[in-house]
This record gives structure tokens, sequence and C-alpha cells, in this order.
């Protein structure tokens, strides 16, 4: 409803760059240009594409938001009540659901929210049950974490399977075991889900490296 | 030059070796222009459209393929599109041309009678994007261009005979949840789509673009703003909210300049959490396209708890009914019934709903205004745990019914028998975060009667004049494929997880042809032609909602269940030796 009549949306938002790929023979491009447009639009829509896609990645180096977890980064909670509230040794017990954290630069106070790539998941388990890998990675006390974004499609991991203690994607029914370095246990996801390891300070959790492997959709 | 400065040169000089945007001069040697006329009356040989023609029948005139020589039907060529996930778009062709699209936002064309790729077209997506959906339904069409409406939500014009990239707009913002799978409709050079984001709490929205500058038009929003029409079906903000997403293409009536598309579910799932009519969602609209302005609408049922989308349009058909010819709306919802609606001048009339595979939430249906009334045991509420039949992925989900003009027949690729469990719980709204309202650890399918069904899949067959189910074909497990008829009196339907792409006698539903594919076929077939040969081509690509439904079926340990389909798009087509 509403909004009828001719209105221009572009919103400043640039293309993100394409590829038109050659399906044979040389990849040299083609001297034609378009019918609907001419070659100064073509490279100036061709210089905005790629400022546009190589904008990211020195955005990324520049805004610490944006930054992927760094060591001695504290956690928040990502939803809930006490969103945006540091994470402590006693809000999580041991066997509680899982939460959606995100890492916080403790001397800034800067919350990396600026990529969803950098939400984690963090859970606390008895350690009884983690195998040695999972174990270096955790801290004494139980918490493990990571990536919350599927392997499969990027989807956020927020099931949670209390009775297996498995996570569970809701999109398309991938399953990761945090106690075994987040293996896949059932559905489409190629890999495990990159592992933050974390040590303790005062029994919270605390970034230790960064993550194991990256983080995204597919092969690592 | 200062340091800043160079470094913004070095990016965009290397960006701009990195991201060639002119095309290879491999391509399209001759192209036939789509025009309107062509749109409103395709070759036979041609398939121009999603459902090929604008009535939304999705059959072929063709019929050199035809009952008789259809066991003699074996591939011509195929091609690997090495891509994973649901290739659910239909193969379109023009003359010889044929244009595909897969999941993650490629398009390629290739030679229909060769299968010589000629171009491909790659979007890059963002590192961030989440794919609820990782899927694509095809192109629209219009002169010498293509339109690709893709999951990182923008509309992209395509050079039809280079794959070049003419222009990009950005729809809405994929971070706040909206997406695009739907192959757009295209009327006298306006690209029209709509949005996905149903399960992500956006408010729908259906847009029109210029063909040739990709300047918005019109956008109409499927959830009214208050004080606007239909506004009173809302309480407080649950509107802003409110899903009532359009992620399947429209269909068209050109005589009445009238473009009908289907409307999503309600978001959050349980009806409780926004409270009234909820219009226009669950809804078929008629819209104006010239304006985007919504003419009539009728809706299927009210205030949505069950996540039934019903956004495949109603196909447009005459059908008789008590002694004279109806201009008919036809819809096989998603919610079970079977529609039978009127379009008149005047507006869209209840003609007669009817359960076309088990459903227990409808206790009636009003006889004149067609609304039904619920079951309220089987209604999903918040902090209730319900079971109800058919499953939130109904009795047929976006996939296309195809109406044969030749049989008068409906088929319908129909799950019965499978129901599904839904605990409705409350949560507030992040934007661009998933937001079902439901718990996700008890959302399950079940079976009918907590029994191992006869069936669950079924391919029927309704003769829309008599109004009666005339035969039907039934599978073990679930059917989730569109169909297409013939005039080769022959209807052909993927859809199962043993891989098997099948040709039935329309008449009769006796299987007359089936053939292995590489993958599930969750995607619809086309019929073209190409120097006098007639073909029957399909995409074989596993993933998404099949995907899903398989996953829970395998849990639920139901015999006969396949638990591993391979993944992996290929396009496959078929002539007679």
């Amino acid at each position: 409803m509403g909004e009828n009549g001719p209105k221009a949306v572009d919103g400043g938002k640039g293309s993100m760059s394409a590829c038109s790929c050659v399906a044979r023979g040389s990849a040299t491009p083609d001297d034609g240009v378009p019918q609907s447009t001419d070659r100064r639009t073509v490279l100036a829509g061709a210089l905005a594409s790629s400022v546009a896609l190589a904008l990211p990645a020195s955005a990324v180096a520049a805004d610490p938001k944006m930054a992927r977890p760094q060591e001695g980064d504290v956690f928040v909670f990502a939803t809930g009540d006490k969103a945006r509230s540091v994470i402590g040794d006693a809000d999580l017990p041991v066997g509680s659901p899982p939460v959606l954290a995100w890492p916080m630069d403790p001397q800034t106070k800067t919350i990396r929210d600026g990529s969803r790539l950098n939400q984690v998941l963090l859970v606390r388990l008895d350690t009884a049950g983690f195998d040695e890998t999972t174990r270096e990675r955790a801290t004494e006390g139980g918490f493990v974490a990571y990536s919350a974004s599927c392997t499969h499609a990027l989807c956020p991991v927020s099931g949670w399977k209390a009775d297996k203690r498995i996570f569970h994607c809701p999109c398309h029914n991938s399953e990761f075991d945090p106690s075994h370095g987040a293996k896949v246990v059932f559905g489409p996801a190629p890999r495990p889900l990159p592992a933050l390891p974390l040590k303790a300070v005062d029994g919270a959790p605390v970034v230790a490296k960064g993550f194991t492997t990256k983080v995204g959709a597919g092969a690592a | 030059m200062k340091e800043g400065h160079t470094r913004w040169l070095w990016l965009a000089l290397s960006g701009l070796l990195l991201a060639p945007t002119a095309a290879s001069a491999q391509g399209v040697k001759s192209y036939a222009p789509v025009t309107q006329e062509r749109l409103n009356n395709p070759e036979p040989g041609n398939w121009l459209q999603y459902r090929r023609t604008y009535d939304g029948m999705n059959y072929s005139p063709l019929d050199k393929i035809n009952t008789t020589n259809v066991k003699n039907l074996v591939p011509v060529w195929t091609f690997s599109t090495g891509v994973n996930e649901g290739h659910q778009a239909p193969p379109m062709v023009n003359n010889g041309v044929m244009f595909i699209t897969t999941p993650q936002a490629q398009v390629l064309a290739l030679d229909a009678k060769t299968g010589d790729l000629l171009w491909r077209y790659k979007r890059q997506l963002p590192e961030d994007l989440f794919q609820l959906h990782p899927t694509n339904r095809g192109v629209g069409m219009w002169q010498d261009m293509l339109f690709l409406a893709t999951v990182d939500d923008f509309l992209v014009a395509l050079d039809a005979k280079t794959g070049k990239e003419l222009w990009a707009k950005p729809v809405g913002d994929y971070k706040k949840g909206h997406y695009l799978t739907l192959a757009p409709q295209v009327i006298n050079g306006k690209i029209i789509i709509g949005t996905s984001g149903g399960e992500l709490g956006v408010r729908g929205y259906i847009a029109a673009y210029d063909a040739k500058t990709g300047n918005q038009l019109w956008r109409t929003y499927t959830i009214p703003a208050p004080g606007e029409p239909g506004s009173e079906t809302w309480k407080g903000d649950d509107w802003k909210t409110g899903g009532g997403s359009a992620w399947m293409t429209g269909n068209y009536d050109p005589a009445t300049n009238t473009a009908y598309w289907g409307i999503g579910n309600a978001a959050p799932w349980p009806g409780d959490a926004h409270p009234g009519d909820n219009l226009y969602t669950t809804s078929v609209v008629a819209i104006d396209p010239d304006s985007g302005k919504i003419k009539h609408h009728h809706q299927y049922h009210h205030n949505d708890s069950w996540d039934w989308d019903e956004v495949d349009p109603p196909i447009l058909m005459d059908v008789q009914r008590g002694g004279r010819t109806i201009k008919a709306l036809v819809h096989p919802g998603r919610n079970g019934y079977l529609w039978t609606l009127e379009r008149t001048p005047e507006g869209i009339g209840f003609v007669s709903g009817i359960p076309y595979v088990h459903q227990d939430v409808f206790t009636s249906v009003d006889a004149k205004t067609g609304r039904p009334t619920y079951n309220d045991k089987t209604v999903p509420k918040v902090g209730k745990d319900v079971t109800f039949c058919p499953s939130l992925w109904g009795g047929k989900d976006w996939l296309s019914a195809s109406y044969s003009p030749k049989t008068k027949m409906l088929y319908i690729p129909a799950n019965d028998n499978i129901c599904g469990r839904l605990v409705g719980e409350k949560k507030p709204h992040v934007e661009g975060q998933l937001w079902l309202g439901a718990e996700l650890e008890k959302l399950d399918l079940s079976m009918r009667d907590k029994k191992v069904p006869e069936y669950m899949g079924e391919l029927q067959a309704w003769d829309m004049n008599a109004h009666k189910k005339v035969w039907s074909y039934k599978f073990p497990t679930q059917l989730f494929a569109s169909a297409m008829a013939t005039a080769g009196d022959l209807v052909f339907v993927g859809g199962t997880s043993d891989r098997y792409f099948r040709a039935f006698s329309a008449q009769t539903g006796e299987l007359l042809w089936q053939h292995r594919t590489n993958s599930g076929i969750s995607g619809g077939p086309t019929a073209f032609e190409v120097d006098g040969v007639q073909y029957i081509a399909v995409q074989s690509g596993w993933g998404v909602d099949a995907q899903r439904i398989q996953d829970s079926l395998t849990k639920l340990g139901i015999p006969g269940v396949n638990p591993d389909v391979p993944q992996g798009g290929v396009v496959w087509v078929f002539a007679v030796k």
C-alpha cells in the first residue's frame, strides 16, 4: 500500500560487481558497448562497482566494530534482557542453553557488531564430554565459543537440542556437536563451525586467539 | 596526491581489472527481441515466461512428443551448472537460446539444441549474506534484455546476447531481511518483482521498475499502513513486521490489464501474535500494473497461523459452473483447499473451496464469501503445542500446478498425510534475523494419525468443469516439483527423492516414462522446439525446502525415505530417439 507513483529509490547504494564470464576461448573482454549506454557510462559504472567491491575490505581493517574477534576481547549478550552487558562467570551455568554473543574490546568498549560474521555462540558444558581439541579451546570452567554463522548458508545457528547437547540451525537443519569441535552431525553444512579459542579471566570467557578457520559459507 | 587518494585510486583500478563488466565476443549471434505481442501470444515452440503464458497454465501446446512415443524419450544433452542447492528455475527458451538461473544468482545462456554454453553471468554476493532460501526461479525477458532478481536484494538487467550487466538496482536491504528469489514478471516494459522475508518479519511489497533505466515506478505494500484500506485488520504496530511477502511471479490478464499476485504468510507464525484478519496476507491481490494500485483482493484464510503462504498465484482459466462459463481464478492452496474464484470488473468473487488433501483446520467455508471457520485445537498459539494438517509446507507449496485446455484438467503436485507440529513462542523482532514465533527444537513433521501413510506425494488430476478428481498417482514419500502438461496429452513432473523425472498420461494418469537424474528435481519442466524438433527440459538440483522436508522425514524414521539425495545442478534436455 502507499508509495504509488513514479519514484526512484536508488538510495545511493552502488551495485555489487559481477562477472560476465566467457564460455570458451579467450577471456579478453569484448570491445562492444551495450546499446543502452555509452563507453563513459560503462567505465564510470565499472569504476563505481569496483570501489563498492573494494570498500568492505578497507572498511573491515579500519573499523574495529567490523574487525574479527581479537585476543583479549570479552563477550556481551547479543540479545535478550541483558543485551550488550558483559558475560561473566555466573551468567551461564554449566549445561544451560547457548547464548548469542558479540566480542567486545574491553579497553575501548567497542562491541564488534559491525559484521554479523562476528556473532558467536557461547556455551558452557561439562568438560568431561569434550574431546582433546575442544578442551584446549575451552576454559577450565567449560566455556566454548564458535562462530554463530552456519557453514552451509550463513544462517544464525540459533537452535539447541538440550538432550543431545547439539547446536541446530533452523534454516536447513544442520547440526553441530560443540563438545567435539562443532563437527557436523547432521544436515548439509560442509564443515564444522569455526571455533574461537578461549581463556578465562576471573572465570569469565575471554578470546585467546582468533577464529580457527574462515567464517563463511562453504569450504574453508 | 595524498596517500589516502592514492590508495583509493589503486583500489578502484585494481577492482576494475578484477571485475570485468564487458562481455565476450562469444554470445548469442541472433536474438529475437521479446515484445509485448510475443508475451501475449508466445510461439508454441518458445517458453518466454516463468509459467510460459500470462494465464499461468504452465502448459505447452507442443505435441510431437506424445503418449505414443514418449517411451522413446532420451537425453540429448546435459549441462552441469557447478552450483549446489535448489535449482528451481524452469529452462526458458527464446528461438533456440535457453536461459537458466541457479542459486547464488547466476544466469547461463545455452544453445538449446546443442547444450553449448554461450555465456554465464555470476553475481558476486556479499560475504555476510545468509540465505534462508538459496535459490532462484528464473529470468524475466523484455526486448533484448533479461532481468534477474537476486538473493542479495538487487534487480539486475542483463544484455540477453552477451550476459553483460546493464544495470543493478537495490530493491531493499538484505541486512534487514529482504531478499528476492522469484522470476520477474514483465508487462509492457515494466519489471515487476515481490520481496521475500516473511520469516524475518519484513513488511512485504510488490514493486515495478522501468526496464530501460531501472528506476522504480511504484511500490505497493502488501500490508496497509494505518489509515489505508485494510489497516483495520491489524492491531497496533503489528503491520510493521507483519510479513505478507510476495515471492512468486504473478499471473496477468491482458484483457483487463490486471496482474494477479499471491501473498504470503503473516509474521510471526502464531496468529495470536498478530490479531486480526491481517490483509493482504494469504490472499490474492488484483493489481493495476501501471500504477501498482490494488484493485481487488480475496483472502483465502484470515489471521494465518500455519505459515501457509498463498504466494502461488491463481491460474486464469474458463470454468463451467451452474450452466455458465466463469472467468475463473483457480488456486490449489497451500492451506489444502482447491479454490475457484471468479474475476469480474467489480472484483473477485468466491465460487467454491474444497479440500484436495486431508485438512483438519477448517470446520466450514462460508458459501457466499469463502471465509473459513477454524478448529481451535489446530490453530497454533503462543505457548501452545499444536499439530495440524497439512504441514507448514501445505497441500502444495509454491510449485506450479498445470492446466491443460485440451483435457480441461488441472494437474496438482500435492502432498497428503503430512502434518506439522508448532509450539508458538513470543520473541522480540530483531531486524534481519529469523523470527518464526515457534520453538525451533519442537518444529517437526508428523504423519496423519501417527501412522506410516499409504502415500504422501500425489499427482492429482481434476476435471475443473465437473469439479472432481479424475485420477491420481501416489508416491510413497513427498512430491515437491512443478508439473507441466503438454498438448501431447502428457504431464511431466519430478519432485521425488529417488531422482526420477516422469511422464504420465494426462487422460489416465498412467506412468508412461521415467528417467533417473543426477539429483532431485524441484523446479519446473519446459517444452520447446528448435528446427522442427520438440524437446523437454528440466533442471535437477535438490535443495532448500525439498531438502528440509526430506531431512524431517528422515528423522521420523519413515521406511523408504531416502536420507541422502545428492546435490548439484544439471540441466537435462530430452528428445525422442
